[in-house]
């Protein structure tokens, strides 16, 4: 085994020890709001032990928000979930007998909800060092090691493109922690060409950790939807946008 | 003198050592069709490999040999039985590693009695103690059809058995003592699509590879039927089919047993666990008189007559219950159950059962429930239920002492008089 690996493993390791631990503060569910006339807000009550009130988890924990997220996006990691390419026990098994156009009802249920987000705490551990090295690798990337900054893809405010590239802001910093660190340890993908696995192989532990501790104390922009469109073609190819 | 003995000792053991050798042997070819020395002619019409598709879907035979996004059939997923991990094996036509140079004869025998192309034994994790029953016929319209797939290369993977069950010669004794390769027997009593029904239940469907019991070397009792079996790889329980405390079929109507298996939901049930993963991948692709062949099989199978059935709910007043776990269930029943399964556990029609009078709910044998709470789980996506409502896996939220008050307060509310479920059985496995 080289050293490489067994430090990938020990960040694995530690990634989901931590997971596991922070997995116990989920969110208590409440009743969702009226239902519709698809009755979709009953159908996805399955989501909300976990995902928190219409998909609207705040970033204490450890789940990530749903409601708001590009369609798109969310539909691909559905899909990444039934299929092998992402890795939760609970998701994996949840949505393993769902059809591809249920999931993309509940991508689009999601995306559709238009909810306030709490504020965010700018308190944090990490020292300046850390952060400064963070909000460096967001905005402006490492050209040397071919790490493009999360801005060029993700939106110039950060809140994501659509249709099919999530947002990084109001996200729990150990959930945003430890999907980098599995696209580092290569126990997540997407559709090919897998763009953020090669992004995220180029990354240490040092720039996960720094990246996200940046992302998780910053505030939510005036208007928090993901972009329309991008201003300039994406660094790279990426299986999950469609061209 | 001493020395004379101990040879002739000596002598009788190797010769009945050789005749046990010689007896296993036997019985492992017994029923063995010698393979035709040159292979046949095989014809793969477009209706033969459309029957096979057909067919392969009965026997679910893509649920195991399918890895999850992996190519159809490519084989490779890991099956965990008591004696070590089974790998399946590529049944593509690939030349290297699938059925590539495989004939009919081949998978016949395969199928039939239980042995590889290089002539190997093999592992019953492959049900072929149930799909000895299928026909010839039918065996080479699966056969056409696996040759019709795009040959993956996926190499076949070693398994990881312990000793003594990785060797061919243990093998070969368990199949002595507990297969016996036959064809389908039709019971002339009984109507044609009561024997049709059998003949898919207890051939491709290989029902009581989970609704039956196993003995201590995993041969499932075929003496004791589908009188429900704990599935120990993945802790759930199947339930007994000819029990109606249980999942016994008798007093359903035929439709409900075919809603059930053809949608997912019927309206006194709905699958989860191992079962949606047999409506979603085998059992909703058959057709109706398929299923309804099943159904009336399985609503006449030899059960517990009603009358001898002793109650398995004990009276109201000999269920004792601590008082401070129904308080704690109760607790967390409004917190977090009573929102679908309302306030009375009456449910929410065509959306969320009720568990009230629910059998499943008040089944002896509680594994399903803590899975259920633990993982929850979407029902399938079928054509008849195609946006199934589904259960969070509270795992998340409740802790061992949570599940079982809560399920020890559902079991015992609402006219629900079922015995308390302890912590114990929340870590039993």
């Amino acid at each position: 085994m080289t050293k490489n690996n067994v430090v990938r493993r020990i960040v694995a390791i530690a990634l989901l020890l931590l997971s596991h631990g922070i997995c116990a503060m989920a969110a208590t569910p409440a009743p969702p709001a009226a239902p519709s006339a698809s009755g979709i807000e009953q159908r996805v009550a399955a989501c909300i032990a976990c995902h928190g009130r219409e998909g609207a988890t705040t970033n204490a924990g450890y789940f990530p928000r749903l409601s708001g997220k590009p369609a798109g996006y969310l539909f691909n990691q559905l899909r990444s979930f039934r299929d092998g390419r992402r890795f939760n026990a609970d998701m994996n098994y949840m949505v393993q007998h769902l059809s591809d156009a249920y999931l993309m009802e509940m991508a689009e249920y999601f995306a559709g909800l238009d909810l306030p987000y709490p504020p965010v705490s700018p308190v944090s551990d990490a020292p300046p060092a850390q952060l400064a090295r963070g909000r460096q690798l967001a905005l402006e990337g490492d050209a040397a090691r071919q790490i493009p900054a999360c801005v060029q893809c993700h939106g110039a405010a950060l809140t994501g493109v659509q249709p099919a590239i999530p947002g990084l802001l109001g996200l729990p910093r150990l959930y945003v922690s430890s999907q980098l660190g599995a696209w580092l340890t290569s126990e997540r993908h997407a559709l090919a060409p897998d763009c953020m696995a090669d992004i995220g192989r180029r990354m240490t532990t040092a720039d996960i950790n720094a990246v996200a501790s940046w992302l998780a104390v910053q505030p939510m922009p005036a208007d928090p939807k993901p972009a329309a469109s991008l201003p300039a073609a994406l660094p790279m190819r990426c299986g999950g946008m469609p061209k | 003198m001493k020395m004379r003995h101990l040879g002739w000792t000596l002598l009788v053991l190797v010769l009945l050592l050789g005749a046990a050798a010689g007896g296993i042997v036997a019985l492992n070819l017994r029923g063995e069709d010698p393979l035709p020395e040159q292979a046949e002619a095989f014809n793969a019409t477009p209706q033969r490999v459309e029957r096979g598709r057909y067919l392969a879907l009965a026997g679910n035979c893509a649920g195991c040999h399918t890895t999850r996004g992996g190519q159809p059939y490519a084989g490779g997923l890991p099956i965990e039985t008591p004696f070590g991990t089974v790998y399946s094996s590529n049944l593509t036509p690939d030349a290297q590693n699938g059925i590539g140079s495989w004939s009919s004869a081949h998978f016949w025998r395969a199928m039939h009695n239980g042995r590889s192309k290089d002539g190997r034994l093999l592992y019953p994790a492959f049900p072929y103690p149930n799909f000895t029953q299928v026909t010839r016929e039918d065996s080479d319209a699966i056969y056409a059809y696996l040759r019709s797939l795009p040959p993956a290369p996926a190499p076949n993977l070693a398994h990881r058995l312990r000793f003594p069950y990785d060797t061919q010669a243990a093998l070969a004794v368990w199949r002595a003592l507990s297969f016996k390769p036959e064809a389908f027997v039709a019971n002339t009593a009984k109507p044609a699509e009561w024997n049709r029904g059998a003949y898919l239940v207890g051939g491709l469907g290989h029902c009581i590879a989970c609704h039956g019991s196993r003995d201590s070397l995993g041969a499932t009792q075929v003496k004791l039927g589908l009188s429900g079996g704990l599935i120990a790889a993945e802790n759930w329980y199947a339930p007994s089919l000819a029990d109606p405390h249980q999942a016994g079929l008798a007093d359903w109507p035929t439709a409900d047993v075919v809603a059930l298996l053809k949608n997912g939901v019927a309206p006194r049930g709905s699958v989860m666990g191992p079962m949606a993963d047999v409506v979603f991948r085998s059992t909703q692709h058959l057709s109706e008189a398929d299923l309804a062949a099943m159904a009336s099989y399985l609503k006449d199978l030899p059960g517990v007559p009603a009358q001898a059935v002793a109650p398995v709910r004990p009276a109201a007043a000999t269920t004792r219950r601590d008082a401070g776990t129904m308080a704690r269930g109760a607790k967390i029943y409004d917190q977090q159950c009573a929102y679908c399964h309302g306030d009375q556990g009456q449910g929410a029609p065509g959306a969320f059962p009720p568990l009230a009078g629910n059998r499943a709910v008040n089944m002896a044998e509680t594994t399903n429930l803590i899975q259920v709470i633990a993982h929850g789980g979407y029902l399938p996506s079928t054509a008849g239920n195609p946006r199934p409502y589904g259960m969070p896996p509270f795992g998340q939220v409740l802790d061992a002492g949570d599940v079982a008050a809560v399920l020890t307060y559902i079991r015992g509310s609402w006219g629900n008089d079922s015995a308390p479920v302890t912590q114990l059985d929340t870590m039993r496995r």
